[in-house]
């Protein structure tokens, strides 16, 4: 069942369907300033720094990249909570970049987020009912006397006990806290859900229940998912589609399948060589893609490619001067390098379990002295 | 064979709180040899972090209960007096936490910190130390390590946090490590050098290292030996091929299969997580404590607490499954995820 499910080709739809978000040329600049009382701009921190996206209904686009990348700050930039320095936001064909608070708000109901940390989004003063219950209570779209009901409604489909309504917060496990989130999105019946690293802080068997919570429902309510993380395995299992990031860019982006198999950005490659296996003995055999050093600062970004001070591949004079453009290389797939990774260099790096039941074979075999 | 540097016999924890006794840790016995790597897995309230705080003494000695033996290097720590414990802890035996910003002091210079850590526990002048923390930073991969121990913590990134944290741990060439979720908080690829570093120094030290997470993915490179634990209790423990390959218990199962996987094909395969939450560690099941949440339970289950017994060698598990289901069930269900 699933390989059908892997190669949906999502091109189809692509085809048929203007896409529900778009984003063009997107730039998100934070000013530095200097002075108490005269500000002057000394600076900006490049956050987002032109990035096009597309997202089908029905569809989930995995966002990975490491820490400060600016993934999080597109995802706030698509919410309009903040705006853009540059760039143009589409919902359903319609722009709504320069849309002020009130022509913002019906759209607000079509677009939900649910957090990272299940503790801090959630007001530790209201019941969980009131939380619930709060998009309804502000977009008055269901009677006064109707919101418990709706409300329980809601909990008993993301599995929470509908008893628990006057409950608080705290007394629930951090599993139980991220459904809470998830149930105060689905409230308003969005079409589209930002799930910003919506696992990270869960443990993994916790995990688990949440991303199957996140697909039954998707495929309930034909959802769009933005899904955020910084774990390639977790973005790899939910999304069809996945798009790298890398100091406010994206570097790569290609179905998921594609990316693991094929991937073209060194960085790509460095990050997938990272991804820990739960398998000792393929673990053990396995090259890595060292990264050297950590992101460079935002402010002031590298010249050329961005990833050269870190690429294992990069020569100069070319990738220190020349800013690679995004390149179709495989169906659906866009990588920004001059240097692409070739076939046998992945192999080598990545891919040590081709087809899962070679991999079965040679753990079956030798018992354990 | 020679005895082993940590051998913890029957440890149990308890904290009384107004709502009644927290079992943390019950009966759990363990060895660790030199030069192993031994990892420790659970959820969230499975006894895995007071299990070592306890080793490290850092359990409140006025409002925990423990009992058992925690033998390190021949001598019983629950037995000696707090200053000798004060003298082992941070020379021979050493620990580092999941969250490397609030386990550095923010006003104090990284080197700095590390002197202090020298100079507590030898005689040693502050440039002597300053040069040897220097020298330790740059063996954890800090660049420019002179500069660096002059600078505050803010001024590092997570992953170097955790590197320097590591260079405090390892200054005094201790013979255990205990790292608590060390790359819990950190990217993929910061983790992956952390652990690789851990891995280097250990052979470099000749120390042994206690790994303690909840993902079972990370540990499978790195681990000798593995333990689970749930709820207070060692579930299981075995060789790292004995619990990826040929695990015993249905909770070890459950653990393997809720790991998202980048290596398989067709992932996007529903997950099978272990339905429900780990139980209250007040009220402890009766019995297994895995009974309500397990789908292989049967007759002895909610009644008889299962012993962590061993199978083959030294790989036990505390299930009261024969083991020829175990084996059949692993390899007929949990194998097939692909």
């Amino acid at each position: 069942m699933s390989v059908e499910v892997n190669e949906r080709p999502g091109d189809v739809t692509t085809a048929q369907h203007p896409p529900l978000v778009k984003l063009v040329g997107i730039k998100k600049h934070f000013p530095i300033t200097r002075g108490i009382i005269f500000q002057k701009k000394i600076g900006a921190v490049h956050a987002v720094d032109g990035v096009d996206l597309e997202i089908h209904q029905g569809q989930t686009l995995g966002l990975v990249g490491e820490t400060g990348c600016g993934k999080s700050t597109l995802a706030r930039v698509l919410m309009k909570l903040y705006d853009p320095t540059e760039g143009q936001l589409f919902f359903d064909g319609e722009e709504y970049t320069k849309f002020g608070r009130n022509k913002m708000r019906p759209l607000r109901r079509e677009m939900q987020m649910i957090f990272q940390d299940p503790y801090s989004s959630l007001n530790s003063r209201k019941t969980i009912g009131a939380i619930i219950g709060d998009p309804f209570r502000i977009h008055r779209t269901v009677a006064k006397g109707k919101v418990k009901p709706e409300v329980q409604q809601l909990m008993e489909l993301v599995g929470l006990n509908p008893e628990h309504y006057n409950r608080y917060p705290h007394e629930f496990s951090g599993g139980q806290r991220q459904r809470i989130g998830v149930a105060r999105a689905l409230a308003l019946k969005p079409r589209l859900i930002v799930c910003d690293e919506p696992v990270s802080a869960l443990d993994v068997s916790i995990q688990a229940q949440i991303l199957n919570l996140l697909e039954d429902l998707q495929e309930e309510f034909n959802l769009t998912y933005l899904f955020i993380a910084h774990d390639l395995s977790v973005v790899k299992h939910v999304s069809d589609k996945v798009a790298v990031m890398y100091l406010g860019r994206v570097v790569e982006s290609a179905p998921g399948d594609t990316l693991y198999r094929n991937p073209k950005h060194p960085y790509t490659g460095a990050l997938l060589s990272a991804v820990p296996i739960p398998d000792p003995d393929l673990a053990r055999k396995k090259k890595r893609i060292i990264l050297e050093g950590d992101v460079p600062s935002p402010i002031d970004p590298p010249s050329g490619c961005r990833f050269h001070p870190r690429c294992p591949r990069a020569q100069f004079p070319k990738c220190l001067e020349d800013d690679p453009e995004l390149l179709p290389h495989h169906e659906g797939q866009l990588a920004a390098c001059h240097f692409p990774l070739e076939d046998e260099s992945i192999l080598e790096a990545i891919d040590v379990a081709e087809e899962p039941e070679k991999a079965e074979a040679s753990t079956e075999n030798p018992k354990p002295a | 064979m020679a005895e082993p540097l940590l051998d913890v016999r029957n440890l149990k924890v308890s904290f009384p709180t107004d709502d009644g006794l927290v079992k943390a840790v019950e009966n759990v016995s363990f060895t660790i040899e030199r030069g192993e790597t031994l990892g420790v897995v659970g959820e969230s309230g499975s006894g895995k972090s007071v299990t070592f705080l306890t080793v490290m003494g850092l359990t409140n000695r006025k409002s925990a209960q423990v009992e058992g033996e925690i033998i390190f290097e021949g001598q019983d720590l629950l037995k000696i007096p707090v200053e000798e414990l004060r003298n082992i802890r941070g020379s021979k035996m050493a620990m580092i936490f999941q969250d490397p910003l609030t386990s550095l002091h923010p006003f104090y210079k990284v080197g700095d910190q590390i002197v202090e850590a020298i100079r507590t526990h030898q005689r040693t002048s502050k440039k002597e130390a300053f040069d040897m923390s220097v020298d330790m930073l740059r063996r954890v991969g800090i660049p420019r390590p002179d500069e660096r121990a002059r600078q505050y913590p803010h001024e590092y990134s997570g992953g170097m946090r955790q590197r320097a944290m590591i260079a405090m741990a390892l200054v005094l060439n201790p013979d255990l490590l205990i790292a608590d979720e060390p790359t819990t908080a950190l990217d993929v690829t910061v983790q992956a050098q952390i652990l690789d570093l851990i891995d280097r120094l250990k052979e470099e030290f000749n120390a042994a290292v206690v790994l303690v997470t909840h993902d079972l993915g990370v540990v499978a490179e790195h681990c000798d030996n593995i333990q689970v634990m749930y709820a207070g209790r060692a579930v299981e423990y075995g060789t790292a091929r004995d619990i990826y390959y040929n695990a015993h218990m249905p909770y070890t199962w459950g653990l393997l299969q809720s790991i998202t996987r980048l290596d398989l094909s067709g992932s996007k395969d529903r997950l099978k997580p272990i339905q429900g939450l780990p139980p209250s560690l007040i009220f402890v099941p009766p019995g297994c404590p895995f009974h309500p949440r397990c789908p292989y339970r049967f007759d002895p289950c909610d009644k008889v607490v299962p012993e962590l017994l061993p199978a083959n060698g030294h790989h036990a598990s505390a299930c009261h499954l024969p083991l020829a289901d175990k084996e059949r069930i692993f390899q007929e269900e949990v194998m097939q995820r692909s």
